[in-house]
C-alpha cells in the first residue's frame, strides 16, 4: 500500500512524455499548417516547413482566398452553413424526437425498430450513395441543395446515441408525476425532459455538425454546379485546379483556405467540449 | 418517432431496395438495360479488379486497425490512470483531429509528404539520402494508413476512456488492498471493462476501411499516377457508376462490398462477445 491512494495517485514523467510524443504527433499537421498560412507561394515551396520564412503574408492570403473567383470561397462557405443548420440541426431534432419516443414510450413493434435501425448503423453509407443518387436524379433533386440536406437528415448513431441517453437521463417516475399532475406529453417534454436531454443533445448535435461541415462523398456525387459547393468541395476542386498539367500554382490558397475551414469547427468543438465529454460519458454507461 | 421513420425509409431502405432492384439488369451501349438475373453478381465474384481493391482494404485493415485501437487503448489506460500532467489537456487535444475535414486532413499530410513543399524533403536532406519517399509504390498505402490513424485515434481514444470512466471506484480500491499491481489491474479490471466498447470500435473501423474514399481519391489529385481507379472497392465502384455508366454493376459491387463487411463485422463481433464469458 505505502501510502498509495486511488483518488491522489503520483504524477508519472514517463507516462506524460510517452503520451507527449503521441500529442506532438496529433498537432504536427496543425503547426504546420499554422506557419504555412503566413507564406506566399515560392516560400512556400522553398523554406522549412515548422517555421515562418519570408514576408509575413498571413493577411494576403486571406485576401486572395476571399477574393479569389468573385468571392466564391465566402458563397461556399454560406452554403456550408446551410448544410449544417439544415441537415444538422434536422438530424438532431429527429434523433432526439425519436430517441427519447423509443426510450419512455412503450408500442407494438419497437422492439422491431430497434433492430433495423442497429442494423443500418452498420451499412456502409457509400453503398447507398450510388442508388441514393440515382433515385435523386429522376425525382429531379440532384445538383440542388436538397440532395446533400435530406440525407443528413437520418442519423441512425445520433438516434441510439439519444434513446441509450434518455432511458439514463430521463426517470420515468418524473414523466409519471408531471402526467398525475395534469401536464401534457408535450408540456413535460419541453420543460422537464428537454433540459435532463440538454448534454445528449449537445453531444447527438455536435457529431452531426462534424459530420456535415466535413462531409465530402456525399456533396461530391450529387452536385455539379460550383455555387452549391460546401467549403470542402471547393477545397477539393482549388487543388485539382493547382495540380493539373499546366496549371497555375495556388497552394498558397489551398493551404490557407483550409486553414479558414477548420477555424469554425475547431472553435464550435472546444466551446462545447464540457457538454459533449458529460454526454459521450454518460452514453457509454449502456454501450 | 414517426418523421424519423419517414425519413429513415425515405433516405436508408429505399435506396438499398432499389439497388437489389438495379443489381439484377445489364447496362449496355446498345439495347439499353435488359434484365440479367445474377449475372452481374458472377461476374463480380470472378471481376480481378474488384478483388485487388477487397485484398487492399483487406490488408489496410489487419495492419492499420490494429495499430490506431493499440495506440488509443495505450492513451485511455494512460488518462484514465490519473498518473498525467495535464490530463484534460491531452484529451482534448488527442480528439481534435477529429474535427479536422478528412479533405483538409489529406491535403495537410498530402503537402508535408511531398518532396518540394512539405517536410519528407526535410527529413531527407538532413539524412543526406531518400529515407522516406511517400510518393511510390511501397510506401503509398502506409501513407494513407497514416493519414486515416491521424484522424480517428483521438476519437477510438475518448470512446474507450468513456468505457474505463464506468468502472467503479471501489474496485480499483478492493484490488488495491487485495495487493494488486498496477499492470495486475490494467490487465484484470480495465481491459475486460472496455472489451464491449474496443468491440464496438473494431466494428466501425472495419467499416471505414472498407468504405476507404475520400484519402486515397484526394491523394490522387496529388500524385495521380500510383492510385488507380479500382484502387479501393469503392472507389472501382464510384468510377464504375459516374465515369463507365454502368450503374447495374456499380449496385452488384456495392451489394457485394456490403455483404463482405457484415460477414467481417458480424465474425468480430461473434468472437469479442464469445471471449467475454
Amino acid at each position: 500500500m505505502a501510502g498509495y491512494s486511488y483518488h491522489r495517485p503520483r504524477k508519472s514523467i514517463t507516462l506524460t512524455v510517452l503520451l507527449g510524443a503521441l500529442l506532438i504527433y496529433s498537432i504536427l499537421p496543425l503547426t504546420w499548417m499554422l506557419f504555412s498560412v503566413t507564406k506566399t507561394q515560392p516560400e512556400l515551396l522553398s523554406s522549412f516547413g515548422l517555421w515562418f520564412s519570408g514576408d509575413f503574408a498571413f493577411f494576403d492570403n486571406v485576401g486572395d482566398v476571399l477574393t479569389h473567383d468573385d468571392g466564391v470561397f465566402l458563397k461556399w462557405f454560406a452554403n456550408t452553413l446551410v448544410y449544417v443548420v439544415v441537415g444538422a440541426g434536422g438530424a438532431t431534432v429527429l434523433a432526439t424526437a425519436a430517441g427519447y419516443g423509443l426510450a419512455k414510450y412503450r408500442f407494438r413493434g419497437r422492439n422491431a425498430v430497434f433492430a433495423v435501425i442497429l442494423g443500418a448503423i452498420a451499412v456502409p453509407g457509400t453503398a447507398l450513395a450510388v442508388p441514393t443518387f440515382l433515385l435523386f436524379s429522376q425525382w429531379g433533386l440532384t445538383n440542388t441543395m436538397w440532395a446533400v440536406i435530406l440525407p443528413s437528415l437520418v442519423s441512425p448513431f445520433g438516434l441510439y446515441l439519444m434513446w441509450v441517453f434518455s432511458a439514463e437521463a430521463v426517470p420515468t417516475e418524473i414523466l409519471e408525476a408531471a402526467r398525475v399532475d395534469g401536464s401534457g406529453e408535450w408540456r413535460t417534454f419541453f420543460t422537464i425532459s428537454l433540459r435532463l436531454l440538454a448534454p445528449g443533445i449537445v453531444t447527438v448535435a455536435l457529431f452531426a455538425i462534424v459530420a456535415t461541415w466535413n462531409n465530402y462523398f456525399l456533396p461530391l456525387i450529387m452536385l455539379n454546379d460550383p455555387d452549391l459547393y460546401p467549403l470542402v468541395l471547393g477545397l477539393y476542386q482549388w487543388l485539382a485546379d493547382a495540380s493539373g498539367i499546366g496549371a497555375q500554382p495556388v497552394f498558397n490558397l489551398v493551404i490557407t483556405g483550409s486553414f479558414l475551414t477548420i477555424v469554425p469547427i475547431v472553435v464550435v468543438f472546444l466551446v462545447l467540449q464540457r457538454y459533449w465529454q458529460s454526454g459521450l460519458n454518460a452514453g457509454s454507461v449502456k454501450a | 418517432m414517426t418523421p424519423f421513420l419517414v425519413a429513415f425509409a425515405l433516405m436508408i431502405v429505399t435506396p438499398l431496395v432499389y439497388s437489389m432492384y438495379l443489381s439484377l439488369f445489364r447496362n449496355q451501349l446498345m439495347g439499353g438495360t435488359t434484365f440479367a438475373g445474377f449475372a452481374n453478381y458472377v461476374t463480380a465474384f470472378t471481376d480481378p479488379k474488384l478483388w485487388d481493391g477487397v485484398g487492399r482494404v483487406g490488408l489496410f485493415l489487419v495492419v492499420q486497425v490494429p495499430i490506431m485501437l493499440g495506440i488509443a487503448l495505450i492513451a485511455a489506460l494512460a488518462i484514465d490512470s490519473g498518473r498525467l500532467h495535464g490530463k484534460s489537456f491531452f484529451r482534448v487535444a488527442l480528439f481534435l483531429p477529429y474535427a479536422v475535414p478528412g479533405v483538409v486532413a489529406v491535403l495537410m499530410w498530402g503537402f508535408m509528404y511531398d518532396d518540394r513543399l512539405g517536410l519528407t524533403g526535410s527529413v531527407n536532406d538532413l539524412v543526406g539520402f531518400p529515407l522516406i519517399d511517400p510518393y511510390t509504390k511501397q510506401w503509398i498505402l502506409t501513407a494513407i494508413g497514416n493519414i486515416v490513424t491521424w484522424e480517428f485515434v483521438g476519437y477510438n481514444m475518448l470512446i474507450l476512456y468513456a468505457a474505463l470512466k464506468t468502472v467503479p471506484l471501489e474496485i480499483y480500491e478492493a484490488a488495491a488492498i487485495d495487493g494488486a499491481n498496477q499492470f495486475r489491474i490494467v490487465r484484470s479490471i480495465k481491459i475486460p471493462a472496455v472489451r464491449g466498447a474496443l468491440v464496438i470500435a473494431t466494428i466501425f473501423s472495419i467499416l471505414g476501411s472498407f468504405q476507404l474514399f475520400n484519402e486515397p481519391t484526394i491523394l490522387k489529385q496529388i500524385e495521380p499516377a500510383l492510385i488507380s481507379t479500382y484502387y479501393t472497392p469503392n472507389i472501382y465502384a464510384y468510377n464504375l457508376s459516374f465515369v463507365g455508366n454502368q450503374v447495374s454493376y456499380a449496385a452488384t459491387v456495392a451489394i457485394v462490398m456490403g455483404l463482405v463487411t457484415a460477414v467481417v463485422a458480424y465474425v468480430v463481433q461473434l468472437r469479442g462477445t464469445r471471449r467475454e464469458i
